[in-house]
Parts: C-alpha cells; sequence; structure tokens
C-alpha cells in the first residue's frame, strides 16, 4: 500500500522533484527519493515522471456495491422558507451539461415543508425530475431531519452524482450524507466534466487558498459527490415551456430523533447585501483609517447595486463584523466586479478575491501588492476619488 | 465535563507566497515553509480552554491530531494554550487518506477516549479548505454537529450556539454531546507565556497508531478513501493589469467611470 520508487526504473532525471507540491521528494545519489513524512500522495510525482518509474497502489477499499445501477444528475435545491437559493440553478445549468455528457436524465432533490410550488422554477432550468420530500420536520434545515431525507433518496434512487451548493448549508449538509452512505465528497469545486474515457466526474478545485488547483476522482465509490463554489457556474435562462415529473418521496423523520433546535433566526442589520450574494462588492482595508469612513464605501455599494466588503486588518480594527470579511479567514467570493480600496492585498486576501472577473484596485501605495492582481490599479487618495465617482454615478443615474 | 478539539498542522500560506514557485513547472516550493496549528483550530482550543477556566466543574480538554511525527509540535501549541492532554495518531497507512478517511480515523480516537461532551473543530483547515471533516466525525459518532459557530454559551446539559450563515445568526439548542466548527470571531486566542510553553514541553504526548485504534484498515489512508487526486497543477495567474498614475483626484474618477461602462457595469 502506498506510494514508492522502483529505483531500476528511476533516472534521476529530477522532474518528479520538481512536480511535488509538497517538496517531498529529493534526488539522493541520482534517484528519486520520498520523504514520507511530507508525502500526501498526491500523485503529482507519478504524472511528471515519463519512465513509469513511480508506483501508486490504492488498495481495493470497499467500493460501492453494484456500482453500475448508478445512474444520472442530482441536484440538492437549497431552499430556505420557501425561497429558492440561485446557487440551485447554478447547478442545474451545470448538471443539464454534465448529464448530457452522460446521456443520462437530471434531477433535482427538494426537501422541505409545502415546497411543491417550487418545483416548476426548478424544471424551467433544466431538471427532468424532482424528488419531493415534504415534511413538516424539514421546514428549517437542520442537519439532522435534512441527512435523513437526503441519503434516503440517494439509497432510493441511486443517482451517479450529486451536487450541492458549497453554502453554509452544502457545506454543513454533505460531508454528514456522504460519511452516512460512504462515500467520496470533494469541496468548493470551480469547475466539473466528464472523463470522456471512463464517464467519471472531474471535480477541479483549488488548494493551498488557491496556490495549487487539483483534479479529483471518485471512482469506487457511488455517488460522486460535490460541493460547488457559487457564482462560479452560470445560471442558465428558464425556459418555462419545460415540463417535469414529480414524485414524492415519503421519508420517515422521527420528531425526536431531531436534537437541535433552532432558538432564533437574527437578520443582521445590513446597509448594503450580503457579500456571498453580490455581483459587484465594494471591500475596504486599513487604509480606510477609521470605521465612519465604510459609510463612503456603503454610498458607493449603493451606487452601484452591491455590497460591502472588507480586509482582515479592517475587522481586526472592530470597523465591520466578520461576516463581511472577505479572505483566508473570511469568505472566498467571486463576484462580477471586486473595488478594493485601500486594501494592500496580502496573500491571505488574495485568495479569498482573485477568482472575480473584474477586479478594480484604489491604493495610494503604487507598490501595494493588490496591483499584481488588479485589473485595474488607480493609484491615489481613495477619499478624494470616491466621493467624486458616487457623485458622477448618481448624475448618471439622474 | 470533557472537551475534545480536533486540530491540523498546516503549513503557514503566507510564507508560502514567499517562498518561490518553481520556474520550471510553476508549482509550489513547499520545502522549509513553516508550520502552524491551523488558525481555525485555534479559536476550538481557545474556546475549550475559556469553559475550563469559566466552569466551576471540573474539566478536561483533550486535543487530538493526526497526522506524521512532527505535528506533535502543533500539539504542543495547544497544551501550552492550557490543554490538558494531548495526543497524535500517527501510522504510515494513514497517509493519503481523504476527509472520509480522516474523520474515520479520528472518530475510532475519540472513541477511545470514551468520555466526551464536546467536541470541538475549527470550520475548516486552511490547506485543504474542506469543512468536511468535522461532520463526518459527528456522523460517525451519531451525534448531532453545529457548524459555523461564532459564540457558545455552554449549561448543564446542553449549549446554545449562534451560528453565522449568509445574512445572519442561527440560535441554537442543542443537548450535549455535539460536535462544533469555530469560526473566527469566537474568540481571540492567547498567545502562550514563555512559562506555559516550557511547560508543555514537558508534558508527554500519547501517540496512538492504527493498531491501537484497532481501525478497520480499508477504512484508512488511501484504500479508505473514495477521492483520488488525478492531476494535480498550477492555476493560470491573473494577469495583473494596468497600473494607472499620476491622475488628479477627478481624472481617477473619471477614469473608473469610464472602465465601469467599458466592463458593462452601469
Amino acid at each position: 500500500m502506498g506510494i514508492q520508487v522502483d529505483i531500476e526504473k528511476c533516472t534521476g532525471c529530477k522532474k518528479c522533484v520538481l512536480a511535488c507540491p509538497f517538496g517531498a521528494m529529493e534526488l539522493v545519489e541520482k534517484k528519486a527519493q520520498i520523504n514520507y513524512d511530507e508525502c500526501t500522495i498526491c500523485g503529482a510525482c507519478a504524472d511528471a515522471c515519463e519512465f513509469d518509474a513511480i508506483e501508486i497502489e490504492r488498495g481495493a477499499g470497499k467500493g460501492t456495491e453494484n456500482i453500475e445501477e448508478y445512474n444520472g444528475v442530482m441536484v440538492f435545491a437549497e431552499q430556505h422558507a420557501g425561497e429558492m437559493k440561485n446557487c440551485s440553478y447554478e447547478l442545474l445549468g451545470e448538471g443539464r451539461k454534465l448529464a448530457e455528457k452522460l446521456g443520462e436524465e437530471l434531477s433535482a432533490i427538494l426537501p422541505g415543508s409545502r415546497v411543491e410550488s417550487l418545483a416548476g422554477e426548478l424544471f424551467a432550468h433544466g431538471a427532468d425530475k424532482v424528488y419531493l420530500v415534504d415534511d413538516e420536520n424539514l421546514a428549517e434545515y437542520k442537519t439532522g431531519p435534512y441527512t435523513t431525507a437526503v441519503a434516503a433518496v440517494i439509497a432510493k434512487y441511486k443517482p451517479a452524482i450529486v451536487l450541492y451548493g458549497a453554502t453554509t448549508t452544502g457545506r454543513d449538509l454533505a460531508p454528514r450524507v456522504a460519511a452516512r452512505i460512504q462515500t467520496g465528497l470533494t469541496a468548493d469545486c470551480t469547475g466539473l466534466d466528464i472523463d470522456p474515457e471512463t464517464g467519471l466526474l472531474l471535480q477541479t478545485r483549488p488548494a493551498f487558498g488557491g496556490n495549487i488547483m487539483a483534479t479529483i476522482k471518485c471512482p469506487r465509490h457511488r455517488p460522486q459527490m460535490s460541493t460547488v463554489r457559487p457564482k462560479v457556474m452560470k445560471k442558465p435562462d428558464p425556459d418555462y415551456n419545460r415540463k417535469g415529473e414529480i414524485i414524492h418521496v415519503p421519508v420517515e423523520i422521527n420528531p425526536k430523533s431531531v436534537k437541535t433546535k433552532i432558538l432564533e433566526g437574527i437578520k443582521l442589520a445590513k446597509a448594503t447585501g450580503d457579500i456571498e450574494e453580490a455581483d459587484i462588492i465594494v471591500s475596504g482595508g486599513w487604509g480606510l483609517g477609521e470605521p465612519e469612513n465604510f459609510r463612503m464605501l456603503e454610498d458607493l455599494a449603493r451606487a452601484l447595486g452591491g455590497a460591502v466588503g472588507a480586509s482582515r486588518a479592517a475587522v481586526d480594527a472592530g470597523w465591520q463584523p466578520h461576516s463581511n470579511q472577505v479572505g483566508q479567514t473570511g469568505k472566498t467570493v467571486c463576484p462580477k466586479l471586486y473595488i478594493a480600496c485601500g486594501i494592500s492585498g496580502a496573500v491571505q486576501h488574495l485568495v479569498g478575491m482573485q477568482t472575480s472577473d473584474v477586479i478594480i484596485a484604489i491604493n495610494k501605495d503604487p507598490q501595494a501588492p493588490i496591483f499584481q492582481v488588479a485589473d485595474y490599479g488607480i493609484v491615489g487618495d481613495l477619499f478624494q476619488i470616491i466621493p467624486k465617482l458616487i457623485k458622477a454615478l448618481e448624475k448618471q443615474s439622474v | 465535563m470533557d472537551i475534545i478539539v480536533c486540530i491540523k498542522q498546516v503549513p503557514d500560506i503566507s510564507e508560502i507566497a514567499k517562498v518561490k514557485t518553481d520556474p520550471e513547472t510553476g508549482t509550489i516550493v513547499r520545502e522549509g515553509v513553516p508550520s502552524i496549528v491551523n488558525p481555525f483550530d485555534e479559536f476550538a482550543v481557545e474556546e475549550a480552554v475559556r469553559i475550563k477556566e469559566r466552569l466551576e466543574d471540573e474539566v478536561n480538554v483533550t486535543v487530538i491530531t493526526m497526522g506524521p511525527p512532527q505535528a506533535e509540535e502543533a500539539l504542543r501549541k495547544c497544551l501550552s494554550m492550557g490543554a490538558d492532554n494531548a495526543i497524535l495518531l500517527s501510522d504510515r497507512e494513514f497517509a493519503g487518506g481523504d476527509t472520509l478517511a480522516t474523520g474515520y480515523v479520528l472518530s475510532t480516537a475519540i472513541r477511545k477516549v470514551g468520555n466526551y461532551d464536546l467536541i470541538l473543530c475549527g470550520q475548516q483547515a486552511t490547506d485543504g479548505d474542506t469543512a468536511q471533516v468535522g461532520p463526518g466525525i459527528a456522523e460517525n459518532l451519531h451525534i448531532p454537529q453545529i457548524t459555523y459557530i461564532n459564540k457558545l454559551e455552554v449549561q448543564k446539559k446542553k449549549v446554545i450556539a449562534h451560528r453565522e450563515i449568509e445574512g445572519g445568526i442561527e440560535v441554537i439548542e442543542c443537548r450535549m454531546p455535539v460536535l462544533m466548527t469555530a469560526v473566527k470571531g469566537l474568540n481571540e486566542p492567547r498567545i502562550p507565556k514563555y512559562k506555559a510553553i516550557t511547560k508543555a514541553l514537558s508534558k508527554e504526548i500519547t501517540v496512538w497508531n492504527a493498531a491501537d485504534l484497532e481501525c478497520e484498515m480499508d477504512r484508512v489512508g488511501l484504500s479508505g478513501s473514495p477521492t483520488n487526486v488525478v492531476k494535480v497543477f498550477s492555476p493560470e495567474p491573473r494577469a495583473g493589469g494596468r497600473k494607472i498614475e499620476g491622475l488628479s483626484a477627478n481624472e481617477a474618477a473619471m477614469k473608473i467611470l469610464d472602465i465601469l461602462k467599458e466592463e458593462k457595469f452601469i
């Protein structure tokens, strides 16, 4: 079990040493040698080796029985209080492409209470079938009953692929389902495809804060499951002529088995929208100087129809709530437009926003690292520029 | 009361950026990058120690990690923060394990420890960013979970936790035992004093291998991992665009307005 170098085949070409993202491979007496304490068996060295000198032996494990019975793509339709999350539609758009490549059907699983009326939108966005689990115990999202519902539908209808949004709900639910049914789960994917040879799902995701990308397969277990980063996949245009079939799935949920109780939901009073949902984010950092100056960013965000974000420095100073923090210990966002104001661009910030479509940076320090990722870097005083920009935008809209 | 905190040793990514990427392959050279306790796990350790300091009952805090022998260093940091015991799960057979296999190994260790009222984890580790191991452990132990907590109140037999969700907070009540994962904002982790650091150095760390845990070997490491990495590559570096200098404030504002029009945002 594990990874080994075949010394006979190794020519000491050093390609594996260069390919290893973990610094776990070195050349000792002109032969590759693995430092097993650093190696994560990611396989980058074996890919790079032209002489088949690196062998990775994967044990048989258990695997899923009757794997050939699993068929079709299923999307977890996430709704809260009867309101569908946008990312569910994005997943249907992506799921449709995968289903067509496989020549199989696309379905949605819709757990909730009195949510049948949402099925029409799911059909319009590409679903062929909707598996509806309607139960009072599913009225609000709770890990326990939702896991029971989703695991039951998977067990009964055996989809080959299940996709969830990488939201707080999706990231709470999917790993729990994966552990219950003992299958693989790839977190926070930014790319999905079907391997034309094997028909397996190819799941691509960033790791190490986006410093490397990894493509992951789940060959022996079903379903193949991913959480998918919101806003990366395109939401399809709805077609209200599309029809589909609603399948009611009765699932027994014992109210006594529900261990958590939601005492209260507190909506955060915010001047602007949520950064997870926003197409435009205006973000402020240490350069804002004091908390009151964030009002200026709120005005700009409102003028553009966006939301306000913040760097870690601004959050640690207490100027903005943590829920607005973009970056490694905050949120990863990929809006259409990200305007960084007075943010120097430490790597911990960049990993949270560098996949935005367009980045504009305003900073007075021409050496600030944010300019290395910004499409448009404006060197100047944000306190002078932003009020003038807001005025100009207001003029535009009149 | 018994609290178990699961932690992970991760490379410090602020240092990765300083280390050059290999010009030939474009991959990161990780050699010499220092390791740290996963930042989110520090919130979990800090919270456990604060509960210990706050409650009148006797509270025992055990930190557990799965990793290579050098992960001991991360456990010592947690001991210096005030944890009572530390357990290292180390076995070559654990290598290459994905989140399912890792959650399995950690849950066998927690079963072996036996007593637990609370299990705390960081929301995710900063190297993999999966957030999957915590829920995996909770499922294996058949206990409830509350992820993304930023405030915690521990009462006699239950907890009341604030869960950070999109656009708001859920206040959740749950009887113990329960597993919770911490977000930033839960607390401000302490910086251990010199005396605590030296004291932690002399503490004994329990080491368990697969045989000690009586693991089913087809559920650990590579063979217990449904997911396989088939390709690792560097993302296309974002091409830094134009830096525009020397404009007056008015010109700069008009320039941004033009950009917004050009890119069709207005």
